[in-house]
């Protein structure tokens, strides 16, 4: 059997690459180490969270699948940041860890051009630095002209508790022991990295009534924007919030050495991510603080693991027995699974094109966690794009780049290439320099027509989008054409603003902090969706700083137009930083834009490199 | 820039010495072939070496030869020195020597620039240099001096670094909005801070205001109707302070004709062509022109005459005045007063003809620009006019912000406009985004699951 793609790995990037080149046409064939564990959530049962949610609603945009598998796993949603203001709402749901994984499978099962194999990719098979397919662990050899790795967490994998590590996979998984290794003789630079998951407790052995109670929104919402809701809104499952405390912080520093991370092994070369640091180091780092937030996220409706976020350590098995019998509520606790710190390969990512595709070796993309991101969300929308941009290298068109004023998956890409890594690489609102034009309501008008274009979004869906452009349209035009005149002014006070001297546009009026959309809406001769009145609505509202947000990105286009020859030589840089130097060789920037960004490479590079450019 | 650049770095003159400096990946190996002293070429870094610049077999001087390899150099790259005799005619030689063999005569402030360039200095410094190699008086230069020291920077690192802790708490709002125990940076909070950062701009900007003063001049006019004694007054503020007046007409765009130094001020008189008439012929600046002068000026210099009335004129004149700057010399007070002065305010009475209380003028104007506590307190000024400009525009955003808080604005885009000036600070000392916010966010918070 002959594949024009293969994907190595069943994860939350697997499966979009998979879907998306299968999708495009291609010939394509999923290999993943356990086919029962495609779609896993190792970790967190959620999906979605600040700026993540958004990254959800973009792929959904695109035509790839994570929006819409969440949107049938639910068990509870929110829309986060309400009251901050239109560009950081983002949404979060709690997804069933059962139904997700479920609901993945039987799409791709459900997928023309898709073939899934269960097996472990020992190598991938090169001639003349471009892909011939990969060789699997048991000798077979697979053809194809793309392969597109996806190993997640599971290269060189070693799970640590307290003084032990073993090469396993997440939950004991087999873990992949070759294929980073093979990457290196190649000439890849390696990176390790770390992170870990906290113990899930069971169920009916907490005592819930000390903890508080969070609840999912009151209002229905969804990630794709072609679903109806799914769910029952009375029937959304809670989580609960409860604090660590003085005897918990007091277990931890007493055993403090017997932690992997701080003695317990003395070998440990990964680097744990910032953002998500285990509970030993915020009550090392953060000494000072009294208690820690803890959440009981329910995994799923159909077993009885609580997820303990907030609480992930590298504790032996006895000292996690004390910690989490310390916590108020948790006293009588059964532990179901011990929590774990995991020490897995990465590839360093700045030897990534700006397409995914490794500059070491033609046709072979990466994507995901092996890119050194963490999240699933993160991981999925690297699929995506990898899956878009093998098929049309395999099409022989131009490749796919999201800029980063149009997408925060622009963002992570342009990030992890131009940046690199430290530590596990998480999407934050603060990382998007345009993120008003990067809302959660918009992502449909950003990138539709390129899902449309690819063939990832169908006829009817791109209809449908295309009446909502029209709609939004019209629905401006309308609100900027009617007016109100003092005549109006008994209403108006009644919402409590001001009374009118002259007549005021709808639109201008809505300007007012006090005024809604849907106090105006009675005067318009249509009827719009409330998606249609929310894009006139924060378009009126926030004009002067989309305005502003605009121009910024015009600057950026700008920057990114200024092209630096491919054959442009560094080492001819004299004047150049060394470390300058070092980084932009690495790299190897398309775009002045991109230079800037570089890591390392400071305005006076920038003005050297300019310079060499105009006069060299 | 591969090119070895050469530039005599001393006053051209007759001094005791004159140095010739040399920077460049050539600059050792083309002043050994034209140095005696062969030795040189291996020699240790920073070490100074004596022999002789020949031209061929001829000796053109004896020197001593600074040898400094990079990177500890100014420019980080290899400098030499060659410290020779300071006739105009051997220098010239010695410069033509180097040129000959594979220097280019470095442009004006090439050295600084390379030593930006290769990151031996930030922004803030590199004009911090211009303004020390340009500065007119002492108190300049000590700003100057500080400015290299990276003063500047450090002050504006404080306010960014403030900035950046409320931007991160925002940020980690934002971004972990279901952690209850992170403090709500609210509309209020920011608004208080922001009012703090408002003074701290607001002192820096008025302090620079000064610090220019010193640096540039104060911008001065002399004003008065007909005869007043203008020129006399002129005259002795020259004669007396035994001051430099250095005619340079025409050559600037602010119309300076004159500087002035005065102790340690210098002032930049604008259009003396009235005051330059004696003072027998009825002087051409007229009251329309004193009024047109008045707006262009920093400093006015108001001359009444003790011995008359004010005029009708003078009351114009003087009610022009209001809000500016300006000190009422009234003159000829050697002769009877007859002068209604209870109108008059800030005046200083002089005899310009006798020379009486003359330098009571100087002392006067340091104590309206607030400048003598200067010459001993910590000299931490913008000198220049680009980090001036960029923080003005930082007051204007500050205050734009404020008025978004005050027009319920969220949050997040109150941050945008933190985060644009948050940049813009970081434009005045050369710096540009970076893990810094980050990095700040993660080690002030506690934060993930």
């Amino acid at each position: 059997m002959n594949y024009e793609v293969i994907v190595v790995g069943g994860g939350h990037a697997g499966c979009e690459a998979a879907l998306a080149t299968a999708r495009m046409g291609h010939k394509t064939l999923l290999v993943t180490g356990n086919i029962n564990n495609i779609a896993d959530m190792p970790c967190n049962p959620s999906i979605g969270g600040s700026a993540k949610g958004i990254v959800v609603r973009e792929i959904d945009a695109l035509g790839g699948e994570m929006g819409n598998n969440a949107d049938k796993s639910l068990l509870q949603i929110k829309m986060l940041n309400t009251a901050k203001g239109p560009a950081v709402r983002s949404l979060r749901a709690q997804a069933d860890k059962i139904i997700y994984p479920k609901n993945m499978i039987n799409t791709l099962n459900n997928t023309d051009n898709l073939d899934i194999k269960e097996a472990l990719v020992k190598d991938v098979i090169t001639s003349n630095n471009k892909v011939n397919g990969v060789l699997l662990e048991n000798g077979e050899e697979i053809n194809s002209k793309i392969v597109i790795l996806t190993t997640g967490t599971y290269m060189n994998a070693d799970i640590m508790i307290g003084d032990t590590r073993h090469r396993e996979g997440p939950h004991g998984e087999r873990p992949s022991n070759y294929l980073s290794d093979n990457l290196a003789k190649k000439g890849f630079k390696i990176k390790r990295l770390k992170t870990g998951t906290p113990p899930r407790i069971d169920k009916d052995s907490i005592d819930f009534s000390k903890a508080k109670k969070e609840d999912g929104d009151k209002v229905f919402h969804t990630f794709s924007f072609d679903n109806d809701p799914m769910y029952d809104i009375d029937k959304q499952v809670p989580c609960f919030l409860i604090y660590t405390n003085d005897e918990t912080h007091k277990i931890i520093r007493d055993n403090l050495n017997k932690s992997s991370m701080y003695g317990g092994l003395l070998d440990i070369k990964g680097v744990g991510p910032r953002y998500c640091p285990s509970i030993e180091d915020k009550i090392v780092r953060f000494s000072d603080k009294e208690r820690h937030q803890l959440f009981l996220e329910p995994e799923s409706l159909y077993y009885d693991d609580i997820y303990l976020q907030g609480f992930s350590t590298s504790m032996p098995y006895d000292v996690q027995e004390k910690m989490v019998h310390s916590l108020s509520g948790l006293e009588n606790a059964k532990i179901l699974k011990y929590a774990y710190a995991i020490e897995y390969d990465a590839i360093v990512p700045t030897q990534l094109k700006f397409n995914l595709e490794t500059k070491l070796i033609e046709n072979l993309f990466t994507a995901g966690q092996i890119n050194g991101t963490s999240g699933y969300e993160e991981a999925a929308c690297q699929g995506l794009m990898a899956g878009i941009n093998a098929s049309l290298k395999l099409e022989g068109k131009d490749p796919f780049i999201l800029r980063r004023d149009e997408a925060y998956i622009g963002v992570l890409i342009d990030d992890l290439i131009t940046k690199g890594i430290r530590d596990p690489y998480r999407l934050l609102t603060s990382r998007a320099e345009y993120r008003l034009l990067l809302r959660t309501d918009n992502a449909d008008l950003r990138l539709r027509e390129y899902g449309h274009k690819f063939g990832l979004v169908n006829k009817e869906k791109y209809d449908k989008f295309l009446k909502k452009k029209n709609d939004i349209e019209k629905a401006s035009l309308e609100f900027k054409e009617k007016r109100l005149t003092p005549k109006n002014n008994d209403y108006l006070e009644s919402l409590g603003t001001k009374p009118l001297k002259d007549g005021v546009s709808l639109y201008d009026l809505l300007r007012r902090p006090e005024i809604n959309v849907e106090d105006l809406t009675k005067f318009l001769d249509n009827e719009y969706d409330v998606d249609v009145l929310e894009q006139v609505s924060i378009s009126s509202k926030y004009e002067g700083y989309i305005k502003k947000a605009l121009r910024e990105a015009e600057k950026l286009k700008h920057l990114e137009n200024k092209k630096i020859p491919n054959d442009i030589d560094y080492d001819a840089m004299h004047n150049l930083a060394s470390e300058a130097k070092q980084k932009l060789k690495e790299v190897r920037p398309n775009t002045i834009g991109q230079a800037m960004r570089i890591s390392g490479v400071n305005p006076a590079d920038i003005s050297i490199l300019t310079m060499y450019m105009k006069w060299g | 820039m591969e090119d070895t650049i050469v530039a005599i770095s001393t006053a051209q003159g007759v001094g005791a010495i004159s140095i010739i400096r040399v920077s460049g990946k050539d600059a050792i190996k083309i002043v050994c072939k034209i140095f005696s002293n062969k030795n040189f070429f291996n020699a240790p870094s920073h070490t100074i070496h004596y022999g002789y610049i020949m031209d061929g077999n001829e000796k053109i001087d004896e020197v001593l030869v600074s040898l400094m390899r990079a990177p500890k150099t100014f420019t980080k790259e290899d400098v030499v020195e060659i410290n020779a005799h300071g006739s105009i005619m051997t220098t010239d030689k010695i410069l033509e020597v180097l040129l000959i063999n594979g220097c280019r005569l470095a442009e004006p402030g090439e050295f600084t620039k390379r030593a930006f360039l290769n990151g031996r200095i930030d922004l803030t410094e590199a004009e911090g240099i211009m303004n020390l190699i340009n500065s007119k008086t002492d108190i300049s230069r000590k700003i100057a001096l500080n400015q290299v020291g990276g003063k500047v920077s450090s002050m504006i690192h404080d306010l960014r670094d403030d900035l950046a802790s409320i931007i991160a708490n925002i940020e980690v709002n934002i971004d972990y909005p279901e952690y209850e125990d992170i403090e709500e940076m609210t509309i209020d909070k920011i608004n208080s801070n922001l009012s703090e950062l408002e003074d701290k701009i607001d002192k820096i900007l008025k302090e620079s205001k000064n610090g220019e003063i010193l640096t540039n001049g104060i911008k001065t006019v002399i004003v008065g109707k007909p005869n007043v004694g203008k020129s006399s007054l002129l005259n002795r503020l020259i004669g007396e302070e035994k001051a430099i007046v250095t005619d340079i007409r025409g050559t600037t765009r602010d119309s300076v004709e004159a500087n002035l130094k005065l102790d340690n001020l210098i002032l930049n008189l604008i259009d003396t062509a009235g005051i330059r008439e004696t003072d027998d012929v009825v002087e051409s600046i007229g009251v329309d022109k004193s009024i047109k002068l008045i707006d262009q000026a920093d400093l006015i210099l108001f001359v009444v005459n003790y011995n008359e009335r004010l005029s009708e004129e003078d009351l114009i004149i003087l009610n022009k005045l209001k809000g500016k700057n300006y000190i009422t010399v009234v003159n000829k007070c050697d002769l009877d007063k007859k002068i209604d002065d209870e109108k008059l305010e800030n005046v200083i009475y002089i005899s310009a003809l006798k020379d009486n209380n003359i330098d009571k003028i100087g002392d006067r104007i340091k104590q309206m620009f607030n400048l003598e506590k200067i010459e001993t307190t910590d000299l931490t000024y913008l000198t220049s006019a680009r980090s001036g400009a960029i923080l003005r525009k930082v007051l204007d955003s500050v205050k734009e912000v404020r008025k978004g808080i005050k027009n319920n604005y969220p949050i997040d885009m109150v941050e945008i406009d933190l985060k644009d000036i948050w940049n813009l600070l970081g434009e005045i000392i050369g710096e540009s985004y970076d893990e810094e916010l980050l990095d700040n966010l993660f080690s002030r918070f506690c934060v993930g699951k």
